[in-house]
């Protein structure tokens, strides 16, 4: 089949007759024309996306200041941005906290404020030589103001999104948003049916070069992005774009609570439909994009796979989770994705966007997204336990329990069941108590039933991380059966790390 | 719709909302409350169905009661919402859901302010409304 050039688009754009729609249409259209057909017919399919994107910033040159300094430390907004590039360039990440307002404002915002046109509060230090003898500076600028505001995301528009639920018992704070205790409920991200890499997934018109809609100015491709992964479904790109042309809607600081802040990137790829693969491509549905459902209440790399579910599943609101049906919010905007795709569509229409094919595609192949390699030891539990660990029977008094922590010259005593399940935990301060109160009677009475436990196999990080938020300091380190295996406190942690 | 109970430390002690139930026969449901220590009376926060909001706001007035009604549970600023529904799946009485084309909407009669869309939101867009 004869296909179409990137020239006969542009010209078509150029005389006004270029046939452009949204990647939400073109399932029918090629339902009913076939890829040939639609590849005939459509010149452009328009994509979109709007949602969080830890892995954006942007760089900035300030202009030289008299006398001139060169920058070592600089922060806009009390956000720290890096500055051990030339003299008054720094890059600000979206996700760098502010130093006194910590997680309700970041570099996310500082970039939104920037591009709202709001004045921005500039503080740098520096050593001083010769050359840029000033130590420091304070000013406040506008983006009109500055020379360069470029926004520049190492990784962005991932193809899709694995998606998030909580099968722990307690609520967790993360990038995907507040997840509820016991599966309360489902978090997912990306467009789906509007999925830009989606709609090519195999780069034929995305890479290095390719113009697209970025936060509502015209950006670039630069490349592939950071952690971008083709053999799984998981592309991702880099961008850059001039953030004097944004639109403050579609760039957006956010902060995820207990996690951090992020920035909501708006992103639109148009797709030139060069022949009938292009079009056939672009067909793709939310039916057709199938992602993991994953536990992130286990705080590790490989997090279990509960199952797998598509868009279209997630859209409807509702998933059914080990036979529960489970609501389902997006952290991206649909509604915003779409605005995108449609307002792409009318740059192109009116003859103020035309698209360009890339110098280099995304590769499709030679790349792989590698877990860190890590050296040195990574104790768990079991490396630091003491094996012999005493508790008490169920049933038995305060007197007993303190005997027996009295002669074992420690402070936490697991209370086990006849069966040797773990039931209760008294500490010293708990007998404490319930001798000032005369309540001597009944360990029953007095032990803490809901208790902290570990995993031998758990790293010593995670369990130090729950001992912190329990305020706590020890945790029974039990078998699945509930058997107590050993102990782990505090006191454990702290001569493993001064051994460091 | 949603009004507060603001009650005095002088009748705090009495079980009015027990006797406005008995007296009205009307069904309230209590979202919460809030007793402030000695001297510093105490809110409660009911849902009352409307056509019986005279007839209950009577009933709590005559015992000495004062009675705001509120006009909006939770405050949505719509030039900070994105639209992106984070809030949906939080929400324990589903207030919060989409409409058509994806923007969201809020059935505000089923909100009972517990603030989880609050903290959710990325975008600080939704606060708890005052009475």
């Amino acid at each position: 089949m004869a296909g179409k050039t990137i020239e006969d688009i542009n010209a078509k754009i150029a005389d006004g007759s270029v046939h452009v729609v949204t990647a939400e249409e073109m399932p029918d259209i090629v339902a009913e024309l076939g890829p040939d057909g639609a590849a005939k017919e459509i010149d452009i399919v328009t994509t979109g996306t709007f949602g969080a994107m830890c892995s954006s910033g942007a760089f900035f040159n300030l202009g030289h200041s008299d006398p001139p300094i060169k920058m070592q430390k600089v922060w806009l907004n009390d956000v720290e941005a890096y500055a051990g590039l030339a003299a008054i360039d720094a890059y600000i990440g979206a996700s760098q906290l502010s130093k006194s307002r910590g997680m309700e404002y970041g570099g996310a915002h500082v970039i939104e404020d920037l591009v709202a046109g709001k004045s921005i509060d500039i503080h740098a230090t520096a050593y001083g030589t010769d050359c840029y003898p000033r130590k420091v500076l304070d000013t406040t600028v506008t983006i009109d103001d500055i020379n360069q505001a470029t926004m520049c995301n190492p990784r962005n528009g991932y193809q899709k999104y694995n998606v998030a639920t909580n099968c722990s018992d307690r609520t967790l704070y993360t990038y995907m948003g507040t997840l509820l205790p016991d599966c309360g409920n489902v978090t997912y991200s990306g467009a789906g049916v509007l999925s830009p890499i989606y709609n090519d997934p195999t780069y034929q018109t995305i890479g290095l070069g390719s113009r697209i809609f970025l936060c509502g100015g015209q950006g670039y491709v630069t490349g592939q992005g950071t952690q971008h992964d083709p053999a799984n479904n998981f592309a991702t790109m880099m961008v850059q774009g001039d953030l004097k042309q944004m639109d403050k809607k579609y760039v957006r600081g956010a902060t995820f609570h207990g996690y951090g802040t992020s920035l909501y990137v708006g992103i639109g790829i148009p797709i030139p439909i060069l022949n009938a693969d292009i079009a056939k491509a672009t067909a793709v549905t939310d039916a057709d994009i199938t992602v993991d459902v994953l536990d992130y209440g286990v705080a590790r790399r490989s997090r279990p796979v509960l199952r797998q579910v598509t868009y279209e599943e997630l859209k409807s609101g509702m998933i059914d989770i080990n036979g529960r049906e489970i609501t389902t919010s997006p952290m991206s905007s649909f509604h915003d994705a779409r605005a995108i795709a449609g307002e792409l569509k009318d740059w192109i229409q009116k003859g103020t966007f035309y698209p360009t094919l890339p110098v280099e595609r995304l590769p499709g192949t030679g790349v792989e997204c590698k877990p860190m390699k890590q050296i040195g030891e990574q104790p768990t539990v079991a490396d630091v336990i003491a094996k012999r660990v005493i508790t008490i029977q169920q049933g038995l008094t305060v007197e007993d329990a303190a005997k027996v922590i009295m002669e074992g010259n420690f402070n936490h005593l697991p209370v086990v069941s006849d069966k040797g399940r773990l039931v209760g935990i008294i500490t010293a301060w708990d007998i404490a108590k319930a001798v000032a109160k005369n309540k001597r009677d009944k360990l029953d009475d007095i032990m803490t039933r809901a208790v902290v436990t570990a995993d031998a196999n758990e790293p010593i990080d995670i369990v130090a991380r729950r001992l912190e938020q329990h305020n706590i300091s020890a945790l029974p380190v039990v078998d699945k059966h509930s058997r107590v295996m050993g102990i782990i406190t505090s006191d454990d942690i702290s001569k493993l790390v001064a051994r460091r | 719709m949603k009004i507060t109970l603001h009650v005095t430390p002088d009748i705090t002690p009495r079980p009015l909302v027990a006797e406005v139930i008995l007296e009205t026969r009307v069904l309230l449901n209590i979202d919460w409350a809030s007793v402030k220590p000695k001297g510093g009376g105490g809110e409660v926060a009911i849902d009352v169905p409307h056509d019986q909001y005279d007839q209950v706001a009577a009933a709590f007035e005559k015992r000495g009661a004062t009675i705001t009604a509120l006009v909006q549970p939770v405050i949505k600023d719509d030039d900070e919402c994105v639209n992106c529904g984070a809030c949906i799946s939080v929400c324990p009485t589903g207030v919060i859901s989409f409409r058509d084309d994806w923007s969201v909407q809020m059935d505000l009669e089923k909100c009972v302010q517990c603030g989880a869309c609050v903290t959710m939101c990325p975008h600080a867009a939704l606060k708890v409304g005052k009475y």
